[in-house]
């Protein structure tokens, strides 16, 4: 009893007494799985950094990276520009930093986006059946079956280049395999007796959907977010390398390579870092993932 | 393999239409797949911001030749009318004329595709001798050391940006080392000597028996091939882990092992014969995956394949140019993917 009185105890208690103890148990039983797996908390701490980074970014540079500096052009890595500078005498490591930025920026905005259409379609698909799950779930297919970068790219063509139409033509090819998680959980609870309890209390449809089925679906919706945030970012900044995704002088890592192509063999350090710092993150997020997943879902551990 | 095939002969009566069931399946779902491939093309052709009739006559055309293309375009017909018009064209092979070539897209493409598809192959192949073996070796050695470099590599070739990749591994193999050709498919003054047969430059050139643009081109696609691999191996290799994983918990391989049958050959012939069917699934997904990823990896390399074809028809506003390509890409990726569904589905005895 006397352990009841410290915070462990409190999150460890057999018997929770409020709503608010259960839910602080269940994720503090699965931050503890989550710590034991040392490559998946290396994960979170790059992702946190990135985070970090990007919300300090304007005490930890000297310049907004925007501004040329042309007697400082492309000069290598020293103690004063820890990553040189640009074609155009910009500090390398600034521009990153304030690259991060827009990293956030893209990947968030495309999950704003993805989840909430993954959920509404594969929810209503597995919870009503029949025939709106049909057609529902044939469109998901076909959407699945798709080229991403080709069709990013056709989408960005009618668009016109650019950071929004870039996150929007991503968000267009990623949200299909959302509903159908979504779907897969809606259907494991569709039959269960909570469900049926509120049916029989008379809750509506949509209030079931959106108060019982829907935040159940969210976890697993949630780790397969994480593990795809690699791919968003590397299909944005393939979109960038391209020039069809954020436009010059917009700090935006892939675009930052493509304007470093041409002095790669001379001043290496243009076009290289920000590849790296593109690596670090998406890296983060897959170790990330992999290790939510295995906190969810131990059996998949792969 | 000799139960179900035995089986099979003392009745083949429920056999035959199961499979002819999920064939056709296969069959809808292309179709429907492929329709909503050519429906969002349409759209996008649709709502772009170029009058299809002033992209022909020219800004100085009277308006009775307007009308004429106008009427000719089927453009006053309703909307569904026109899909099914432009299905029809697809059907012919017709993409339209490109603005950059003056060419039929379609042989545009005819000309570009095997630049491609010589480059995705050799990926997906050097994916599979490499990463198989791996996935195995990982499987075996469980949470050592061995373990731990192959789940780091198959990570780090996950995150990697390949347009990146592909500038690094140019500025160390070419620039610095000089170990390979640089970017392009051949060295200038080996273009056009030989007379493109397949267009996959290799096989020309083996056909020719010209071995001196045999490995002129092999030297420029090592590298690219790589570098496109390096995904395809990742996720070969892991996906490969987790399959050999699940079998070699299973209570078969333990019987095999209590029987003294060599660790190898529990391995190979046990475990690794059942990993192979899934194997198929994955490979056909990598090998689709490839054709459309080379497009940024053709960007870096200058290689002259349909991902480079599409991009620089993209900055030309040559839309005829960029959906046809979309087209193509997407209906091969849409067919692989199909195609390897079917073979697991065909292959596997369990699903049978």
């Amino acid at each position: 009893m006397a352990d009841d009185m410290t915070l462990r105890g409190w999150l460890l208690a057999e018997v929770p007494r409020s709503k608010w103890q259960a839910r602080s148990q269940r994720f503090y039983i699965g931050w503890l799985e989550f710590r034991r797996n040392p490559v998946a908390v290396i994960g979170l701490i790059i992702i946190l950094g990135l985070v970090g980074v990007a919300a300090l970014a304007p005490w930890i540079t000297a310049s907004d990276g925007l501004e040329p500096d042309l007697v400082n052009r492309l000069q290598a890595p020293s103690a004063e520009h820890w990553f040189g500078t640009d074609q155009l005498g910009r500090d390398i490591f600034d521009r990153i930093i304030w690259g991060s930025r827009i990293t956030l920026y893209i990947v968030s905005l495309v999950a704003i986006i993805v989840v909430p259409i993954g959920l509404v379609i594969g929810v209503i698909a597995g919870y009503l059946g029949g025939l709106v799950d049909s057609i529902l779930m044939r469109v998901t297919d076909i959407f699945l079956a798709f080229p991403r970068l080709i069709l990013a790219m056709a989408f960005v063509a009618v668009l016109g280049p650019g950071l929004e139409n870039a996150v929007l033509a991503i968000a267009l090819t990623t949200w299909s395999p959302f509903a159908r998680i979504a779907r897969a959980e809606a259907l494991t609870v569709r039959n269960s007796e909570f469900i049926l309890a509120a049916q029989v209390q008379g809750v509506s449809t949509a209030g079931i959907l959106t108060r019982h089925v829907a935040p159940l679906c969210l976890s697993s919706v949630i780790v397969r977010l994480t593990l795809d945030m690699a791919g968003i970012i590397l299909t944005a900044a393939g979109l960038g390398f391209l020039g069809l995704g954020a436009q010059p002088p917009t700090p935006e890592w892939g675009a930052m390579i493509s304007l470093g192509r041409q002095y790669l063999i001379d001043q290496w350090w243009v076009p290289t870092v920000p590849g790296i710092a593109i690596l670090v993150v998406s890296l983060g997020f897959n170790l990330l993932g992999d290790g939510l997943r295995d906190v969810f879902d131990p059996k998949s551990g792969g | 393999m000799d139960q179900a095939s035995s089986s099979k002969a003392a009745g083949p009566g429920p056999a035959l239409p199961s499979k002819l069931v999920k064939i056709s399946g296969v069959l809808v779902s292309l179709t429907l797949t492929f329709l909503g491939l050519t429906a969002i093309t349409f759209v996008i052709s649709r709502v772009m911001p170029v009058d299809p009739v002033l992209a022909i006559v020219g800004d100085r055309a009277s308006n009775e030749v307007y009308q004429q293309v106008y009427l000719q375009l089927g453009l006053d017909k309703p909307i569904y009318i026109q899909y099914l018009r432009y299905l029809g064209q697809l059907a012919e092979g017709d993409l339209g004329t490109s603005i950059m070539t003056a060419q039929p897209v379609i042989e545009d493409i005819k000309r570009f595709f095997p630049a491609t598809l010589e480059l995705a192959t050799i990926a997906t192949l050097l994916g599979i001798f490499i990463g198989v073996p791996m996935g195995v070796f990982a499987a075996v050695h469980q949470g050592r050391w061995p373990d731990h470099i192959v789940r780091v590599v198959a990570l780090l070739g996950y995150s990697a940006p390949i347009f990146w990749l592909g500038l690094v591994a140019l500025l160390v193999f070419y620039a610095k080392l000089g170990w390979v050709a640089g970017p392009g498919r051949l060295d200038v003054f080996y273009d056009g000597i030989i007379e493109p047969v397949s267009g996959i430059l290799m096989l020309d050139a083996a056909l020719a028996r010209d071995w001196d643009i045999f490995y002129n081109a092999l030297s420029h696609l090592i590298l690219p091939a790589s570098i496109l691999g390096t995904f395809a191996l990742a996720y070969i290799a892991r996906m490969t882990r987790s399959f050999m994983l699940d079998q070699l918990s299973q209570e078969y391989i333990l019987t095999a092992r209590v029987k003294g049958i060599p660790e190898s050959q529990v391995i190979w012939r046990h475990a690794f014969r059942n990993v192979l069917v899934q194997l198929i699934t994955i490979i056909g997904l990598t090998y689709a995956s490839l054709l459309e990823g080379s497009v940024l990896t053709e960007t870096v390399f200058s290689w002259p394949g349909i991902g480079q074809y599409i991009t620089n028809s993209l900055f030309n506003n040559d839309m005829n140019a960029v959906l046809g390509g979309t087209i193509v890409v997407g209906a091969c990726f849409v067919g692989i993917n199909m195609l390897s569904d079917l073979l697991y589905r065909l292959v596997d005895p369990r699903i049978r």
